[in-house]
């Protein structure tokens, strides 16, 4: 065959290499920056005796999401505490919260953009499934450049990993508001703006909390499999059991996974249904 | 005497046309092609094709028509829902098709109101916060807004239920909040999509009576749609009769059952039970012959005799009704030599209005010798309902105008 094979490797790489040049110095700033607020975070929240910090997580369940959820915080995170977990359980939660955060005060514009422009849905959707559809991996590499090893970049990977669910469901729920309350709307002479905050919005909370739920399991999963470009937490045990080949260690820490998961799970889920259940009775 | 309403919209040749490439069913329209022929042809859907009427003011327009007949496509133009393709839409005399955005949303503020079939109340707000939805939409403050969203829920006897949720309530009393939403920013022009038709049979009867009741005392303007005609004749002062997108008759509840302009009128009113909607006025006769007031009961004895009658109708010259009189009593004064009929005639008769429906005339003239006579608000005689004419009336209309020929009605007086 003469046609030769295409450069994409290498085109890839120019452009990283390039972006990185131009953009390095700021990107660096912001990982410096961000770093210093995961450590004053960890910092803080280790600052607490952790018997302190299960009560007042148990408290915020019980509140959130009811008794029950309240129970499996604090039994959960008590066996974290035993195992010699803590540091690394914490560690985890606050790169989760941040990288959630920041997915979601991204997505949900998107996908309040890609629910009202039809040209906007059209460019977004198919990135969406490109994103979600790559490796998870491959996005720890051009982390790395941008970021430096550590949290920052892994952050930064999370954030494009989890982010899908927060856009398609914000786009989701706006779009299945019944059309008679967009009517409604209009014939009353809403602006766009009135609508999407008086309407669209509020009728969309459930499912972009169901959005928001998804980003924070995905960002959960990616925040351990980041652990390979030196994000510390649970995902570094995993990794470390991996290396020195110790299954009980790695169970050790998948459990802690699992118990974190659990707990936002049960939280975002009460909190999504106080939200339905202001709607009335 | 009623003087003449003003004209609140005018629509003229409205077309609605769905579709960002209206222009083929727009040339086959012209050539009179109908709705199912430009979808087979061009795959367009045609809403509205060529309309022109009026709105009145403080009238209530019900545009009737099966589903697919284009009603709620028109409905949906007035406000500019849907965007006309086609003709202008004269609200007290401004186009509100050429307006800007930002004219068209204070337009819709401010002069509409709008009530929809599955009520499209908004379930994350309570049913005060729902009403107040169009008032804080203008921006009206807090404090106004509860004045004015409480007043319009008591319009619609819904005090008391400001703070519960629209899930809790039933059909009827979710649309009554409907009702009050639209009301409450005061609009001119109130549209009524199948308002009704979502809720049960008996409750649907008890909202079209309070409707007409509401209506009595606000003199709104409204347009309201429905597909059924026993709602139509009762609610609308005029009907527009659309299918397939056509308007097939304006007209009042009585002309468009009297006088069918197509056939299709014809078959769509068969069903209705006449005697509901039809008034004295078009089973009135004209009276054969009259006494005035100033005649001698010589007189009124010798137009008796020529056409054959036991008594007159007494009318001033001006044709207002002031009596009866009978023959005996007039032959009777005749001899006693005396010049005026005023001391003779039986007054205090029972007169009905033009609007009477023609089903409380039944029981009037079956305790009753002589004919009801019809009269205006100014108490002029406008004409008499005798029994046969009655029944004369009612046939009539049964058989869409044309003159009855049944030998047993003929002879029912």
């Amino acid at each position: 065959m003469d046609i030769p094979r295409l450069p994409l490797a290498e085109w890839i790489d120019v452009g990283l290499d390039r972006l990185t040049e131009r953009f390095a110095g700021a990107t660096k700033l912001v990982a410096d920056l961000m770093e210093t607020a995961i450590d004053g975070a960890v910092d803080g929240l280790m600052w607490l005796p952790p018997w302190v910090a299960i009560l007042a997580v148990a408290a915020l369940a019980w509140r959130l999401a009811g008794v029950r959820t309240a129970l499996l915080a604090a039994i959960g995170f008590a066996l974290l505490w035993n195992l010699g977990l803590w540091e690394p359980a914490v560690q985890t939660l606050v790169m989760v919260l941040i990288a959630t955060l920041v997915a979601v005060s991204i997505g949900a514009p998107l996908g309040v953009l890609a629910a009202l422009s039809p040209t906007a849905y059209r460019i977004i959707f198919p990135v969406l499934d490109f994103m979600q559809t790559m490796p998870a991996f491959v996005y720890l590499i051009p982390a790395i450049p941008f970021f430096g090893l550590g949290p920052v970049a892994a952050i930064f990977s999370t954030v494009i990993f989890a982010m899908p669910p927060a856009i398609r469901l914000t786009t989701l729920g706006i779009r299945q508001v019944p059309a008679d309350l967009i009517e409604a709307a209009d014939a009353f002479g809403s602006t766009r703006s009135q609508k999407l905050f008086k309407v669209q919005l509020p009728l969309a909370v459930p499912t972009i909390m169901a959005g928001i739920n998804q980003t924070i399991m995905l960002a959960l999963s990616m925040v351990v499999i980041a652990a390979m470009i030196g994000a510390q937490g649970l995902g570094g045990e995993v990794w470390r059991a991996i290396q020195r080949n110790e299954a009980g260690m790695g169970f050790e820490a998948g459990l802690a996974v699992v118990i974190l998961a659990m707990v936002l799970d049960r939280i975002t889920q009460g909190i999504a249904r106080q939200q339905a259940g202001r709607e009335g009775p | 005497m009623s003087e003449q309403p003003s004209v609140k919209i005018a629509v003229r040749g409205l077309t609605k046309v769905f579709g960002d490439e209206p222009k083929p069913a727009l040339d086959l329209l012209r050539e009179g092609a109908t709705k199912q022929a430009i979808f087979e042809e061009t795959g367009l859907a045609v809403g509205v094709a060529d309309a022109s009427f009026d709105v009145l003011e403080g009238e209530t327009l019900v545009v009737m028509g099966l589903s697919g007949s284009g009603k709620s496509s028109l409905i949906r133009c007035l406000n500019r829902l849907n965007e006309p393709t086609e003709g202008q839409i004269l609200l007290d005399g401004t186009d509100i098709v050429r307006l800007a955005r930002r004219e068209l949303l204070a337009l819709r503020r401010k002069k509409y109101g709008m009530v929809f079939q599955h009520f499209a109340l908004l379930p994350h707000r309570s049913i005060r916060a729902n009403v107040e939805f169009g008032l804080e939409i203008q921006g009206v403050k807090a404090e106004e807004r509860a004045e004015r969203s409480l007043a319009a829920l008591k319009q619609v006897g819904l005090e008391g239920w400001e703070d519960a949720w629209p899930q809790q309530l039933s059909g009827g009393m979710q649309q009554r909040v409907g009702l009050a939403r639209a009301l409450a920013v005061d609009p001119d022009v109130l549209l009524m999509d199948e308002a009704f038709s979502a809720l049960d049979p008996l409750i649907r009867r008890d909202m079209q009576q309070e409707l007409v009741a509401l209506q009595s005392r606000m003199r709104k303007t409204i347009v309201f749609i429905t597909h059924d005609l026993d709602e139509a004749l009762f609610l609308g002062s005029r009907i527009i009769l659309m299918k397939d997108a056509r308007i097939e008759q304006v007209g009042t509840a009585e002309e468009i059952l009297s006088r069918p302009a197509t056939p299709y009128v014809e078959r769509f009113v068969a069903e209705v039970d006449k005697t509901k909607v039809l008034t004295a006025s078009a089973v009135m006769r004209r009276a054969r012959s009259l006494a005035f007031t100033t005649d001698g009961p010589r007189t009124v004895l010798r137009k008796m005799e020529e056409k054959d009658l036991g008594f007159l109708f007494v009318v001033e010259p001006d044709f207002t009704l002031r009596g009866l009189v009978r023959d005996d009593v007039a032959l009777a004064a005749a001899q006693r030599g005396e010049k005026s009929i005023r001391s003779i005639m039986e007054t205090g008769l029972a007169a009905v209005s033009p609007q009477t429906p023609v089903r409380e005339l039944f029981g009037l003239l079956a305790e009753s010798s002589v004919p009801a006579p019809v009269v205006d608000d100014a108490g002029r005689l406008q004409g008499v309902v005798a029994r046969a004419s009655l029944l004369e009336g009612l046939a009539e209309n049964a058989n869409g105008g044309s003159v009855p020929d049944e030998p047993a009605l003929a002879g029912a007086d």
